[in-house]
């Protein structure tokens, strides 16, 4: 943290911030469509094609996560923190084979979320709410997160102090980044995104030449790091380069977990129902890993962080500290802003994506069933300031050491949704009740261990003789599947009713080709 | 009760297997050498694995409509 403000950086950082404001505000305008219409505020129009995806989903999915709370952690504890490499890479596998098919049944079924799926599939109002109550709950400390990114390098500047003064230029950020979700929808993410992409690469691209050429190549930073590690005494927490055998277990539950719960999220599932066909997800299942390149050398900075010497008091400072002892004023204002601009984008399409939820499967469904589709539009866009508020409400009273935490615990309740939309997309074997209890069971299993570990994301299992720390939201999917099959042969057995199934297995796979002149395709761009 | 899909997988879709095999068993990779261009055998690998996926999924892209 600087002592005083960085006046250089400080106005370059806004010339940025007023650009993307600006384009912000033009994308209402952008491939127009009817903005009160819920499909065209909050998926615009589903007709997105490869490369406006790929954009927009790399923005949605690469965010203050990755260019803080990544490096915060690898900063702080070593090799565990690579966990998001092998989560970002095995994430699109995943994602090529699921996401397809809960497009096509979407499409057809005009479902917009992915509540709508689960009451399309299981005719059953309540686990619809469960699921759209998961995805909103879910999304808060993820978008809290963002707001962490945000303020960790405004305060990097120089700006901030005490009092109302120190949160004032968050607060502004955020009346900004609502005022442009309200009026654009998705579009304003969207067009945002390719300017956010090109200056996230641009400053990676420097930091990941520039700062190792200054701290002698990358040798010399991991042999830096393991001293640093080495010499590391009780209380500090101990950490490594080379993930430890005790790590093996938590390194990849963290990171099959997490890929697994990444597309259930409802920003990744807007990202993927606003694309035009199931093939431009297949295809961005290709080269969206481009953007997991970039996460995997800004995690690298983390190390860079040591090795430069630099001391922070809280490790989700490291990056910009790291950028402050490095570079001129004028770039880190470029690179802070990349940074905001990052956790900004994001954070819109968490909101719109929220919104979807409670105006869709819970006013809609449950409190006002004749509600126009005017009023859907209007309740969407007033929830979607809403849910940023809430997102407040998780910095104050879950304050964690590391931030990836909040995006931990997100993963935590989002995945226990899997049984009933990704196995759904598969099979109709599971009862609807079954697969709320196991639901509620698991969202309670999950919660108290994340409380009971201190505000931990991962904890000790014991089966017998085996003994690992494992991350939450895995140990409690395991359960919830398990319950869910048990009490799907006991209610079958006891003749307890199904409802209805409104999809055919047909929804589910690609429309037959159909013969078109290429010049007819319209929405795709070729790569 | 659905029915099987409509029509028939790809064999080729069973590749995407092999990235969750190679990732998921840090056993595998955690180790400090062979380095290369000064990182640790455990950073590269992951690089490494990053690209193979990509090409992996691109190879299951482009034969997704052979039998």
């Amino acid at each position: 943290m600087k002592s005083r403000p960085d006046v250089v950086a400080i106005a370059v950082f806004i010339v940025f911030f007023a650009l993307v404001t600006v384009l912000g505000f033009i994308a209402a305008r952008w491939r127009r469509g009817d903005l009160n219409v819920i499909h065209e505020w909050g998926l615009a129009g589903r007709r997105f094609g490869t490369v406006v995806t790929w954009f927009l989903m790399g923005g949605d999915l690469y965010t203050a996560y990755t260019m803080i709370a990544v490096p915060a952690l690898v900063y702080g504890s070593g090799a565990v923190g690579f966990f998001a490499l092998p989560y970002t890479i095995v994430a699109y596998p995943f994602f090529y084979l699921t996401m397809p098919r809960l497009w096509n049944v979407s499409k057809r079924h005009a479902f917009v979320t992915t509540a709508d799926f689960v009451q399309g599939r299981y005719g059953n109002r309540l686990l619809a709410l469960a699921i759209a109550v998961t995805g909103i709950i879910a999304t808060l400390p993820y978008i809290a997160l963002q707001l962490v990114g945000i303020q960790v390098v405004i305060s990097a500047m120089g700006i901030g102090g005490s009092g109302i003064g120190a949160d004032a230029p968050l607060i502004i950020a955020f009346v900004i980044l609502a005022a442009y979700t309200y009026t654009s929808g998705l579009r304003a993410p969207a067009l945002i995104a390719f300017v956010k992409d090109l200056m996230i690469y641009i400053t990676v691209i420097v930091a990941v030449i520039a700062i190792p050429w200054k701290l002698g190549g990358f040798a010399h930073i991991f042999a830096a790091a393991q001293n640093a590690f080495a010499a590391r005494v009780p209380p500090a927490a101990p950490g490594s380069v080379i993930l430890g055998p005790a790590g093996y277990w938590a390194f990849s539950t963290l990171a099959l977990g997490s890929a697994f719960a990444l597309f259930l999220y409802p920003h990744s599932v807007t990202g993927t129902l606003a694309s035009a066909r199931g093939d431009v997800l297949r295809r961005n299942a290709v080269f969206l890993p481009a953007y997991s390149l970039v996460l995997g050398l800004i995690a690298l900075l983390g190390y860079m962080a040591i090795a430069a010497g630099v001391k922070v008091k809280s490790p989700n400072s490291a990056v910009p500290a790291l950028f402050n002892a490095m570079f001129p004023s004028w770039f880190i204002g470029f690179a802070f802003a990349a940074i905001a601009i990052a956790a900004l984008v994001p954070a819109a399409i968490m909101s719109i994506a929220a919104a979807n939820l409670w105006t869709r499967n819970i006013y809609k469904a449950f409190l006002r069933p004749d509600a126009s589709d005017a009023q859907e539009a209007r309740i969407a866009k007033i929830t979607s300031l809403v849910v940023k508020v809430g997102a407040l409400a998780f910095i104050i009273f879950l304050p964690t050491q590391y931030a990836i935490n909040l995006q931990l615990l997100g993963g935590i309740w989002i995945l226990q949704t899997f049984p009933a939309i990704i196995l759904g997309l598969y099979t109709r074997w599971f009862h609807h009740h079954a697969l709320l209890w196991g639901w509620l069971v698991a969202m309670i299993l999950g919660s108290s261990l994340f409380l009971l570990q201190g505000l931990k994301p991962t904890a000790p299992l014991v089966i017998g003789s085996f003994s690992a720390v494992v991350y939450i939201a895995v140990e409690a999917v395991i359960v919830n599947i398990a319950v869910a099959a048990l009490l799907t042969v006991v209610l079958d057995r006891a003749g307890i009713r199904r409802g209805p199934d409104a999809t055919v297995a047909e929804d589910y796979d690609d429309p037959p080709p159909v013969i078109v002149p290429t010049t007819t395709l319209g929405t795709t761009q070729p790569l | 009760m659905t029915k099987r899909s409509a029509r028939p997988r790809s064999p080729w879709t069973w590749l995407l297997l092999i990235p969750f095999l190679a990732l998921a068993f840090p056993v595998l990779y955690a180790r400090a050498q062979p380095s290369l261009f000064g990182l640790p055998f455990f950073y590269w690998y992951q690089f490494a694995w990053l690209l193979l996926t990509a090409a992996i999924t691109w190879i299951v892209y482009a034969l997704r409509r052979r039998p």
